[in-house]
């Protein structure tokens, strides 16, 4: 199972994360540690959670950057998860089998049953996206929230991952990003969303949309030199 | 990435017994004059680098009573393959260090030795190429990588073999000899290996994030306060002049040292197995500070996201 | 090998109760999923007007908040010193038996010796009423050092608010100008908001000296410098007169902008509005030529023109006086760009964009409406510029001023409760100046006797302020004093330093609830412990003589009370989010809401409300007792909640009234209430028809509405006042006019320095000049949006995000100061000196230095370890900061807002130097308080949750 699927579905489940509109508030992060801390990687320990040095399992971090200085440049919230790479190395290099991608839908997983806790797939995730626990000796990570999008004992429209549901900002979106036709693929068309790191080759499915460039003022300067003095608005009003 | 202590003794401890095991096993197969309590101590001390270090790169799992799981994916997997690869070079390092005490001779060893010496060479090569098959870690990716692998375990296993060759009174000189090639060559491939390590194209923030059209891009808050799996286990940072030092002490007392007493040991028989010894010694400490060096000095790719 | 087998399809629990967030003061509705009697998960209530489904992180992070090892779980009476932190857990009958000791003696003599304050609370309208049925003028909540500056501006300008009272008009707006909001009350509606925006290309302008959340996805930031928002808002007000790019139609119609201003330097009808015999100001008619009330439906009003009045006193439209004032040179972008550091051409630039946003190519929604005359427009015009303002405006002690100055900013333009502009949320708008007025006059307060009216309220002149006989204040905060007339929230960052100066009456108990007084809500630290430790020299006992307070956790404060009344968490006991205190609605229609027990506490605590209500009765409260001497409410708070009438038919819920629940607004009690919330999933929402949606302040049928249901007292429209007569009626007083002035020159002088009838900008109080160079740095603080105030740091996940804050300082600042990255600098204020990490940052205002607001934490507190980094490298800037300005002319004016009390924390000013090498810990490093008096286990280990997998669900 270490071998990637090779019928190469075309259904290919993923995340779209909209950089512009972001506002780094950590709520997909905490949402997903709380739905997946009772869900089908149960649990996201937390070690020293009232102590000096808590470090705790999370499927979703939210990074901020700086790009560029004071007067150009822009603040950058930037949440990161697993990408579902098509052409992932963390299935590849796993020596039994535990992690490996879902030929239906792309999702990468870990069977936690058959992880040795080796953390050679972490290695070889450029993105930082598997999350030991040690506590429980195995290796974990996003699931995609596959006991959500297919969970049949919620209402349709609440089958998306949480983090996705609960973005305050709908900055996240979800879809199948191998069909060209989806909403989330001409998203990702319409604003120029792109690969995470494409010069390393894992084809991540997971996309993220640039912010948007600074828009400068386009109101035309009008009236700049009205006839002066407060008299001009006497009788404004009364032709009106 | 973070040196971890179980995988620096793993690699350098079974590298050594490989590398051991594999010129006890071609003396033996090829009929050289020899001691047979040379095989018999020499191919022991081998198994019992090989498996503590095995044992030790155990701890290292978070599940090692799953350990077998590891045989099953040799198909796609170098962590796998040099898994079975290593069970097999146990198994026929052990009947042939039986053999040897048995003391038997003959077609059956030397075909058990010949597997020995081709599942040894194999083990090593699949340790390197984990490492070297790794896209998030640049300098890996050198066609150096697992070269060095298999000449570390030749070398710390050459001058074993000449330690104990000279020990059991024999004349080790020609592994000495091969020992300090294999040092020489090791100083070009290591002194490569770094200029190539400072030269790669690393992720940047700029690149990871894909925000570098907009300019210099500087983390200025992490996901989370204090660490986590991902920056201790990816992130550890060594500082410039404490790696240059221990490079110094990798190339001058790992390798030259060694390779000077190798030599020594050549041109005086009489202190050989002194010289030998030491060199064997030295040779393996050498490892552990390059292995050490391996990782600490290992950039992997997330950590641009982290800034760096 | 066979792909591993998922059950995807596992129903998430076996309950789900819907009740409301309270992770914070936004109020979402929340579906609490229930598994085996634990909490599987919450989520956002899809159907909730709030959050529409979404939470944030804080709202998902409850399930560790509920189970925090950091919850109290008994009352407990102190045993050791003041602050030790030394208690013994006693019974509740004890525990209320003191407090009704207590209590009873204060309310039998002096029942101003009682100063009953509350933080963070949602329950006002009970409080409030509770403070007055016992009797004491001493009452507020957190409002004071909040945001009354945002509250009081709107209120006295446009009679309603920013803050959570107001929000933009996020489906139609083109421009939104932010000025300082981090993430304000209405945190999810803002960034539900933002997110409509973003995903309509409509351009977003933030104002604050930091470049982070809100600012950072802005299409543009300005990094203004902190305290100067007014200058530039007055920069802008200066481009769009200049440029004539205003709305002159709707100035005449909706604002005071005609009303005319009688000229009579020196007498004391100087400033004041004329006025006919029947109160109505008055205008000039320009068709006419005559004067005219200012409301004539008919009359063609002029803006402009000195006018001759009868009698022949001379008098100039408030227009007139508004243009003159900033079409000065010293309102022109190239004069504010100094103050400000932000550019002329930007300035320029920005109100080019704003009136074009609003003015040009004019947006028309198709849709009818009424003005207040009954003249029917076919559509409703749109002024998509909205605004909104938090803080970065109001924590200065020149926010008043420069809150009014936005709305002036909106009046020129015609942004208010437009299609696309600022909107305003049911209660609001009401009228200008706004009421009631405070009770609490020295007349009105009686031994064993309530108070005759609510303690807070709006002064319209100097004559509703609470004075004793020496005109100095009659409250132990000094609110509705001299010191801060308009002072509408009470000003509770003063109660401690006033308290424990017996100032201006010695305080018996100190009742207070949730808040953190004792730490990260004082404005100095060190002082308020003082204060609360402080020993009468002559009797020994302690100055407060005792401190009761309510918290559901183990926080800094609670080492400082004598009695504790441990409180439920929120998902614990039952709450009212009423339109009587602080409601939830939106521009479509007003709202309310509950909470409902999800969970039976497992533990001996009590909700506070019915704690308050139990004590109401024990003291013979009249509204709290039958006239047969039973407890009114002995349901507890559920009870008041349904059965409570303030007035006939208004109680704290709106929904659902009426017998048969069939009444909203107005009806009498219905028993089915709660029932009625809870089935639709614990909220109440009104939809306002289409065509009372906007222009609420003109729009004859949302005025009818409103005055039906209570809002209102009449349909009169609400008209928009640049001018306030209140604040004139102050000044006129400080020039020596009327029966109530200022005591002194000095009092005089700072009435006249600050109190102008139309807004303007004026430096903060403690300067902004650094003359002698020695606090060159203004030092701020953002709330983070993992994060609330102090008590997320018990939450085993949100601290993980935030374990630590470190001071960000600008890099080109930084490297003159040779301070580096994670290095330590020492801070200092002309009050205290603090250590602090440092982290570099280009998106800052080259003067500012700032951090994360309240994570610093005292050791041993919130259920952490005494290593925990909240408490060893975590700092508070409150260590900076006084309650008081330094002495001048002989008095010592609090460091707060002079109009309204409002805490000054943004004016706060320091200077940096590298710390020498030495122990990674921040300064000063309090001794650790012991920890939580209930033994709970802190893990090493967290693994919540485990158990919802591996053990099927029970169906
Ligand atoms: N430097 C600086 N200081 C500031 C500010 C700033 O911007 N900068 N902001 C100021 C402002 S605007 C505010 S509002 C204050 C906020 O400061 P506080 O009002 O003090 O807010 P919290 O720190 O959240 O403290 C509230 C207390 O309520 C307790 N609590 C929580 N839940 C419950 C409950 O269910 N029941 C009871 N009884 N208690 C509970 C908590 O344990 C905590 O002790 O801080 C002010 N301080
Ligand atoms: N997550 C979270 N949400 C909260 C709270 C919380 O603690 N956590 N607290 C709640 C409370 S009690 C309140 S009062 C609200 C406060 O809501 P906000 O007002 O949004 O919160 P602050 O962080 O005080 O915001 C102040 C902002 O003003 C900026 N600023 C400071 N000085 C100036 C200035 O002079 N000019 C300008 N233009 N900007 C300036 C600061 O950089 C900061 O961004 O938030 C509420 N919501
Ligand atoms: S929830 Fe949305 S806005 Fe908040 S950090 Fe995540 S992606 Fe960004
Ligand atoms: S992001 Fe990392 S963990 Fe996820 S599929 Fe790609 S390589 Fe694997
Ligand atoms: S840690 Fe587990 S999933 Fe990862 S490579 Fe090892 S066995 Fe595979
Ligand atoms: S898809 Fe689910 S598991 Fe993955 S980051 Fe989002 S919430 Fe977490
Ligand atoms: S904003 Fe967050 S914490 Fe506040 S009430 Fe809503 S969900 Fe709860
Ligand atoms: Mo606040």
């Amino acid at each position: 199972m270490t071998s990637l699927p090779n019928n190469s579905a075309t259904k290919r489940l993923g995340l779209v994360i909209d950089l512009d509109t972001c506002v780094g508030c950590h709520a997909c992060a905490v949402n997903c540690k709380e739905w997946n801390a009772g869900g089908h990687m149960a649990p996201l320990t937390d070690i020293d959670p009232y102590g000096a040095e808590p470090e705790g399992v999370w499927f979703n971090r939210v990074h901020a950057y700086e790009a560029g200085d004071r007067k150009t440049g822009r603040t950058v919230h930037f949440p990161r998860s697993c990408l579902h790479c098509a052409e992932p190395q963390c299935v590849t290099v796993c020596p039994t089998g535990a992690s490996y991608k879902r030929a239906e839908d792309g999702i990468v997983l870990v069977d936690e049953d058959k992880c040795i806790g080796c953390k050679l797939c972490s290695w070889a995730c450029p993105y930082g996206a598997r999350e030991y626990d040690s506590h429980s000796g195995v290796m974990k990570k996003c699931t995609l929230c596959i006991d959500r999008i297919y969970n049949e004992a919620l209402p349709e429209n609440e089958r998306i991952p949480a983090c996705v549901a609960t973005c305050p900002t709908s900055a996240r979106h979800f879809g199948d990003l191998g069909d060209p036709n989806s909403d989330v693929s001409q998203l990702v068309a319409a604003r120029g969303g792109y690969d995470l790191a494409e010069e390393l080759g894992y084809q991540p499915t997971n996309k993220y949309l640039p912010p948007r460039p600074k828009r400068e003022s386009q109101s035309q300067p009008a009236n700049e030199e009205p006839s002066s003095g407060l008299l001009r608005w006497v009788d404004r009003l009364l032709s009106s | 990435m973070n040196p971890s202590y179980s995988v620096i003794f793993f690699t350098t401890a079974s590298g050594f017994g490989y590398g051991l095991a594999f010129w006890l096993l071609i003396l033996d197969s090829s009929n050289f004059p020899q001691d047979r309590w040379l095989s018999g101590v020499g191919l022991a001390l081998a198994l019992a680098a090989i498996t503590s270090g095995l044992l030790a790169s155990t701890l290292h799992l978070g599940q090692p009573s799953r350990a077998w799981r590891a045989f099953t994916q040799w198909r796609s997997s170098w962590l796998s393959r040099e898994g079975i690869a290593a069970v097999v070079s146990v198994a026929m390092i052990g009947l042939a260090w039986l053999g040897a005490i048995a003391g038997m001779t003959g077609t059956l060893l030397n075909a058990v030795a010949w597997l020995g010496i081709v599942a040894a060479i194999i083990t090593v090569l699949c340790t390197g190429m984990i490492y070297q098959s790794l896209k998030p870690i640049a300098a890996w990716r050198s066609s150096l990588t697992t070269p060095i692998y298999l000449i570390y375990s030749c070398l710390t296993g050459a001058f074993g073999t000449a330690a104990l060759m000279s020990l059991f009174n024999g004349d080790g000189s020609l592994a000495a000899v091969i020992a300090l090639i294999s040092a020489l060559i090791l100083i070009a491939m290591k002194m490569a290996y770094w200029r190539r390590a400072s030269q790669v194209v690393h992720l940047t923030p700029e690149s990871a994030t894909g925000l570098g059209k907009i300019g210099k891009v500087q983390q200025l808050e992490g996901p989370h306060t204090t660490g986590n799996f991902v920056s201790k286990e990816m992130g550890f940072r060594i500082a410039r002049k404490h790696a240059d030092k221990l490079r110094k002490i990798v190339l001058l007392g790992g390798l030259s040292a060694p390779a000077l007493l190798g030599f020594l040991g050549v041109l005086d028989n009489g202190l050989a197995a002194v010289f030998w010894t030491i060199a064997t010694v030295l040779s393996i400490g050498g490892a552990v500070v390059e292995r050490w060096l391996f990782f600490a000095e290992a950039k992997h790719a997330v950590s641009a996201f982290y800034g760096d | 090998m066979k792909q591993q087998k998922i059950e995807t399809s596992k129903p998430i629990g076996d309950t789900v109760k819907t009740t409301t967030c309270y992770m914070c003061a936004c109020r979402c509705g929340i579906r609490v999923h229930l598994r085996d009697g634990k909490i599987r998960y919450i989520d956002g209530n899809p159907n909730h007007p709030v959050n529409k489904g979404v939470l944030c992180g804080k709202g998902s992070a409850g399930i560790m908040h509920h189970y925090s090892p950091a919850r109290l779980s008994k009352p407990l009476r102190r045993v050791g010193a003041r602050g030790e932190g030394k208690f013994e857990e006693i019974e509740w009958e004890d525990a209320l038996r003191l407090a009704t000791g207590w209590l009873s003696e204060v309310r039998n003599t002096d029942p101003r010796r009682l100063a009953f304050f509350t933080g963070r609370d949602q329950s006002q309208a009970l409080t409030g009423y509770w403070a007055a049925q016992f009797g004491t003028p001493n009452f507020a909540a957190h409002g004071g050092f909040c945001s009354v500056n945002m509250a009081a501006g709107g209120l006295y300008s446009i009679g309603g608010s920013f803050w959570e009272f107001g929000e933009p008009d996020w489906e139609h707006a083109r421009l939104l100008l932010l000025f300082g909001v981090a993430e304000d009350h209405d945190s999810n509606p803002i960034k539900i908001g933002l997110g409509k925006m973003k995903a309509r290309g409509a351009k977003v302008i933030s104002v604050n000296p930091v470049r982070t959340g809100y600012s950072a996805v802005a299409d543009e930031w300005i990094g203004v410098r902190p305290g100067t928002d007014g200058a530039l808002i007055g920069a802008l007000i200066h481009e769009l007169l200049r440029t004539d790019r205003i709305d002159l139609e709707f100035l005449a119609r909706t604002t005071d902008a005609s009303w005319l201003v009688i000229q009579n330097p020196g007498k004391s009808d100087d400033g004041q509005i004329f006025r006919n015999e029947d109160g109505q100001p008055m205008a000039w008619d320009g068709i006419n030529k005559k004067l005219m009330p200012a409301r004539t439906p008919e009359a063609k009003i002029s803006l402009i023109g000195e006018r001759e009045l009868p009698g022949g006193k001379k008098a100039k439209s408030v227009f007139q006086l508004l243009a003159e004032r900033y079409l000065a040179p010293e309102h022109s972008p190239e004069t504010v760009a100094a103050i400000t550091d932000v550019p002329a051409d930007r300035i320029r630039e920005i109100a080019r964009e704003i009136a074009s946003a609003a003015l040009d190519d004019p947006m028309e929604i198709q849709q009818p409406w009424t003005d207040w005359r009954g003249v029917r427009h076919e559509t409703m015009t749109a002024r998509p510029v909205s605004i909104h303002a938090m803080r970065g405006i109001s924590a200065h002690s020149n926010g008043f001023d420069t809150c009014r100055l936005l709305h002036v900013l909106q009046m020129l333009i015609g942004a208010v409760d437009a299609p696309g502009s600022f909107r305003y949320k049911a209660p609001f708008p009401r009228p200008i100046p706004p009421g009631p007025k405070p009770a609490g006059k020295l007349s009105q307060i009686k031994a064993g006797e309530p108070i005759p009216g609510m303690p807070l309220g709006f002064v319209g002149g100097p004559e509703d302020l609470l004075l004793d006989e020496n005109g100095g204040p009659v409250r132990i905060d000094h609110a509705f004093s001299w010191e801060a007339p308009l002072s509408a929230h009470g000003l509770m960052h003063m109660v401690i330093e006033n308290a424990g100066n017996a100032n201006p009456t010695p305080v018996d108990v100190l009742f207070m609830y949730m808040a953190n007084m004792g730490w990260n809500s004082s404005m100095n630290v060190a002082n308020t412990l003082k204060n609360l430790t402080a020993v009468d020299e002559a009797s020994g006992e302690y100055r407060i003589k005792h401190v009761i307070y309510s918290d559901a956790f183990w926080s800094e404060t609670v080492a400082y009370a004598d009695l504790i009344f441990p409180d439920t968490t929120y998902l614990e006991r039952w709450d009212a989010i009423s339109l009587l205190d602080r409601p939830i609605s939106d521009a479509e229609g007003p709202a309310d809401a509950i909470r409902q027990p999800i969970l039976e506490p497992d533990r001996d605590v009590r909700a506070f409300q019915d704690v308050i209500i139990e004590l109401g009765y024990r003291l013979g409260l009249p509204a709290f007792t039958t006239n047969s001497g039973e407890p009114k409410y002995p349901g507890g708070y559920a009870d008041y909640i349904v059965n409570h009438e303030r007035n006939p038919g208004i109680g704290p819920l709106a929904g659902w009234r009426g017998e048969d629940g069939e009444s909203s607004g107005i009806g009498a009690p219905n028993p089915d209430q709660l029932d009625r919330y809870i089935k639709n999933g614990s909220f109440w929402k009104h939809h306002l028809d289409p065509d009372q949606r906007y222009f609420k302040h003109s729009n004859k049928r949302y005025l009818e509405w409103a005055k039906e249901i209570g809002f209102i007292p009449s349909a009169d429209p609400i008209v928009l006042r640049i001018y306030s007569e209140p604040l004139q009626a102050f000044r006129r007083a400080a020039q020596g006019h009327g029966e109530v002035q200022p005591p002194n020159s000095e009092t005089r002088k700072r009435i006249l320095e600050n109190f102008d009838p139309i807004p303007r900008w004026r430096p903060p109080l403690n300067g902004l000049e650094d003359p002698e160079g020695n606090y060159p740095l203004h030092a701020i603080t953002q709330r983070p949006m993992a994060m609330y105030h102090s008590w997320g740091s018990q939450n085993a996940w949100l601290r993980q995000i935030h374990t630590s804050n470190r001071l960000f300082v600008a890099r080109e600042l930084a490297e003159k100061l040779g301070l580096k990255d994670g290095g330590w600098a020492y801070v200092k204020s002309p009050t205290g000196r603090i250590k602090a990490r440092i982290k570099t940052m280009e998106g800052v205002n080259p003067r500012t230095v700032w951090t994360w607001n309240a994570i610093g934490k005292r050791r041993g507190a919130w259920g952490l370890s005494e290593d925990a980094p909240e408490s060893n490298e975590g700092f508070l800037l409150n260590h900076l900061i006084s309650e008081l300005l330094p002495k001048e002319d002989g008095i010592q004016w609090p460091n707060t807002d002079p109009v309204t009390g409002q805490a000054a924390w943004f004016d706060l000013r320091v200077q940096l130097e590298p710390a020498p090498a030495g122990a990674e810990t921040t300064e000063p490093l309090a001794p650790p308080l012991p920890q939580n008096p209930t033994k709970r286990s802190r893990p090493k280990y967290l693994t919540y949750g485990a158990d919802f997998r591996f053990k099927d669900p029970v169906q």
